[in-house]
């Protein structure tokens, strides 16, 4: 049988593709993500770890109506998204369709802060042929995208062929040239934790940069206990390769509090390293706002009304 | 598969983004938890509660300064302070507490309908949970345990326990069919420092809702919320005499047990002092029911979820400083994963924080007393001499107060004191095994048998394990998770008798 080329030098040394992925209790995993959002993040902490959360978003608009102007407000909030003396760091990225990619270029610039993701391979759903899957990855690269978010076919996966899964992943990368790739695994389709984490190790073994929870379009999206398997796969990846891949929940997280909570458990299983946009990012639209009401809070000691926060 | 792409310039954020490719050689393959991010302080507020500058005895439903006019001084262990002083009762003192509960057992409470007693009961339960941050903060305080637990953990279930057995008391008769319960008179309790509040409402909960009364004598260094306790019931107008409470040390627990006019007793603490009890109690009518030590085996099979089951160690041994009779002190690894397992366990302790319990984000507190940190030192030491290796967190212990690191001996055979004897402290001693007939042998080879734990993803293995373990509860895929239902009690040195559920209520019952 013949394999596919592994995506770079260091994946090749790595034995096997995808051995038996280990079990999880989902009892016990509950249990444990829960206890994250039991820290109480208070006054320095609370302010740091906001700034922080602002500075790994992936401003996100992934909608049928979409267009230039759309997108224009979308970047533009990416690089400031609030004015310059609350010292807010830029988002990680903006995060559109393919057809969008071009104009966030245009409007971004050549060299910009804020990076530039495009949702591929037949999102959200991955049930087209994987010609046209990779054109569309080469087409959002070549229009300038810096990050790929491409998504696995569940249809494979849950069918049982999970050499498809990665077979697509690890050609999905090579399309992808230079670009970051995240691997959206859309859990809220895979249902269980032992499904999440095999499908978190097939995405890292298959050369994802990034693994990823969940469209957006699928209920439920993130949640703390599918990000915990995630990340614990990710952490035994490490230790396996030497190979730091990084972590992004989309979907559902829109509040400051939650996004704390998904801060604490990122440094309490895989430590500070992975405490930054390079590594951790959130897929989100609506959280940037209430991120930047609560640092106005702690910078002015009062909450200040919506209409005091720019849309995206 | 070909596409044509244009190339595309790299742009320095792109470069950058590349850095995670590195791949890292593997001795440099270790997770930094550092303070990149800290956690502010958070404590919980604890100025609204105030402790009073000293505490008297609860007789007969009234407080009363003992009749030696002696006090001690309760301390926190985290700040070494005194918080309060408390009565010292002697034999005298008990001795009116146990004519007032006898009183109240004959006059009042074993005449009263079970569904009145029941009423109480509710009563108990319900200005419990009002009061239930009070209580905890108390707790805290008062022994050092963390106010998460005493939040989270201790004082929801003292409440489940008030209310579980508040239902029992209108339907005994229903309990034990073919049988007809009756209450077996006064009652006394002595119970450890462990868990005060939660101990002491493992112990009143069921004797009351049999129509049993009570002397209650807390531990020494943890008298405080069972006094609390005490104004609880005078809140509830709980008749008088019905539960009593005699504070003190060893003497007055030993006057307890010695007195003629006890039908029941029931202590909760080490076997050393179990033993004594049994032995004076030998002869005498007095029934009894012990919950003492314990060196409970957590056994982890290849085929367990891992990163699950090291959560499970986790709460095992440093759940409440490691002060849990049940407490998975002993960790057996199949050898196939050993090497992984100690890895995970190296990175997780070092999340735990240790500190002022009173801080939300503690998961560590302070060590009870001084005399318990020595015992953990001189045990862990001899650990350390007899060869195995020592791991601990690297965090900084606060000047003042009782505080032991989280840690574990790797190492350690089944000849080492550290395999065999209680440590009642966070540290975890690890071993190995290879089949399943290896586990159980080892895991009941040692006197104790109160509890133990099972970790594997295959159910017939678990079931297989729980048959031949020799331990009161068997956690499968968990550990340390009680419930007012569920009974809780030990085989051989870890005592006899259960708690909690129908079990726990047939030991304050007499059954014809």
């Amino acid at each position: 049988m013949k394999v596919s080329a592994l995506p770079t030098k260091e994946r090749i040394n790595f034995p096997t593709r995808h051995p038996a992925a280990p079990t999880v209790d989902a009892v016990m995993v509950e249990e444990r993500a829960a206890s994250f959002t039991k820290r109480s993040i208070k006054t320095s902490a609370k302010l740091a770890g906001l700034k922080m959360a602002v500075s790994m978003c992936d401003l996100t608009t992934l909608e049928g109506k979409d267009t230039p102007g759309k997108v224009a407000y979308l970047c533009r909030k990416a690089l400031q998204p609030i004015e310059a003396k609350y010292d807010v760091p830029s988002c990680a990225a903006v995060c559109v369709y393919p057809n969008m990619v071009k104009y966030a270029r245009k409007f971004l610039g050549d060299v910009s802060p804020v990076n530039i993701a495009a949702v591929a391979t037949g999102f959200p759903s991955g049930q087209f042929p994987l010609p046209t899957k990779l054109a569309e990855v080469s087409r959002a690269v070549a229009d300038g995208a810096d990050e790929i978010d491409m998504v696995i076919d569940r249809c494979a996966f849950l069918a049982g062929d999970h050499t498809k899964v990665f077979d697509e992943i690890a050609a999905t990368k090579e399309a992808c040239g230079p670009a970051h790739l995240k691997v959206i695994l859309e859990t809220g389709e895979l249902v269980t934790y032992d499904n999440v984490r095999l499908a978190s190790e097939i995405a890292m073994q298959a050369g994802g940069d990034f693994i990823k929870t969940s469209t957006g379009k699928v209920s439920p999206a993130a949640t703390m206990p599918v990000t915990l398997v995630m990340l614990e796969a990710i952490r035994d990846y490490f230790f396996a390769t030497g190979m730091r891949i990084g972590m992004k929940p989309a979907g559902g997280i829109r509040n400051s509090k939650q996004a704390l909570a998904y801060l604490v458990m990122v440094k309490e299983t895989l430590g500070d390293d992975w405490l930054n946009p390079q590594l951790f990012r959130f897929g989100a639209s609506t959280l940037v706002n209430d991120l930047l009401m609560q640092i106005a809070k702690q910078a002015d000691g009062n909450y200040q009304g919506s209409d005091y926060f720019s849309l995206p | 598969m070909k596409t044509k792409t244009k190339a595309v310039k790299l742009s320095a954020k792109r470069i950058v983004a590349a850095i995670n490719h590195a791949v890292v050689p593997l001795k440099d393959r270790k997770l930094n938890f550092g303070n990149k991010w800290d956690f502010a302080p958070a404590p919980e507020d604890s100025k609204n509660y105030v402790i009073a500058p000293q505490h008297e005895l609860f007789i007969n439903g009234k407080f009363v300064a003992p009749t030696s006019g002696k006090y001690f001084e309760s301390i926190n262990p985290a700040t070494e302070q005194t918080l309060t002083t408390i009565a010292a009762a002697n034999a005298e003192d008990v001795d009116s507490a146990v004519k007032s509960a006898r009183k109240a057992y004959q006059k009042v409470w074993s005449k009263m309908p079970g569904r009145e007693r029941g009423k109480y009961l509710y009563r108990i339960a319900r200005i419990i949970q009002e009061k239930a941050r009070e209580l905890a903060v108390l707790e805290t305080m008062d022994g050092g345990k963390t106010i998460k637990e005493s939040r989270d953990v201790d004082l929801p279930l003292v409440a489940a326990h008030f209310f579980y057995y508040a239902g029992w008391a209108d339907k005994l008769k229903y309990a034990f069919p073919g049988k007809t319960p009756s209450p077996l008179g006064v009652a006394g309790q002595i119970i450890p420092w462990n868990f005060p509040l939660l101990m002491a409402a493992w112990k009143i909960a069921p004797a009351l809702a049999c129509g049993n009364t009570v002397v209650l004598k807390p531990a020494e260094t943890t008298s405080l919320t069972a006094l609390r306790l005490a104004q609880i019931f005078q809140e509830a107008e709980l008749p008088e005499g019905v539960v009593n409470i005699v504070t003190g040390a060893g003497e007055t627990g030993a006057a307890l047990v010695n007195h003629p006019d006890i039908n029941k007793l029931a202590f909760t603490g080490s076997t050393e002092v179990g033993k004594r009890i049994a032995q004076a109690v030998a002869g005498t009518n007095k029934k009894l029911t012990l919950e003492l030590g314990g060196k409970a085996a957590n056994i982890l099979f290849e085929d367990a979820p891992l990163d699950q089951a090291i959560e499970g160690v986790i709460a095992g041994i440093y759940f409440n400083q490691g002060h849990v009779c049940c407490a998975g002190s002993r960790l057996f690894v199949q050898e196939g994963i050993y090497s992984k397992v100690i890895r995970k366990l190296r990175d997780r302790i070092q999340t735990l924080r240790v500190g002022n319990p009173l801080d939300k984000n503690t998961d560590i507190g302070a060590i009870n007393s001084r005399p318990q940190l020595e015992k953990i030192r001189e045990l862990v030491q001899s650990g350390v001499d007899e060869g195995a290796e020592l791991t601990q967190t690297h965090c900084t212990l606060p000047a003042k107060g009782y505080w032991f690191a989280p840690s574990f001996l790797t190492g350690v055979t089944h000849a080492h004191r550290v395999a065999n004897e209680e440590i009642f402290g966070p540290v975890l001693s690890v071993m190995t095994f290879r089949t399943p007939e290896e586990a159980f042998e080892r895991a009941n080879n040692i006197p104790y048998g109160l509890s133990a734990g099972v970790w594997t993803d295959k159910g017939s293995k678990i079931f297989k394990m729980v048959n031949k373990l020799r331990a009161g509860v068997v956690w499968a895929n968990t550990y340390n998770k009680f419930d007012p239902t569920s009974p809780f009690g030990g085989y051989k040195e870890s005592g006899f008798g259960r708690e909690g559920g129908l079990q726990g209520l047939a030991a304050y019952c007499r059954l014809d």
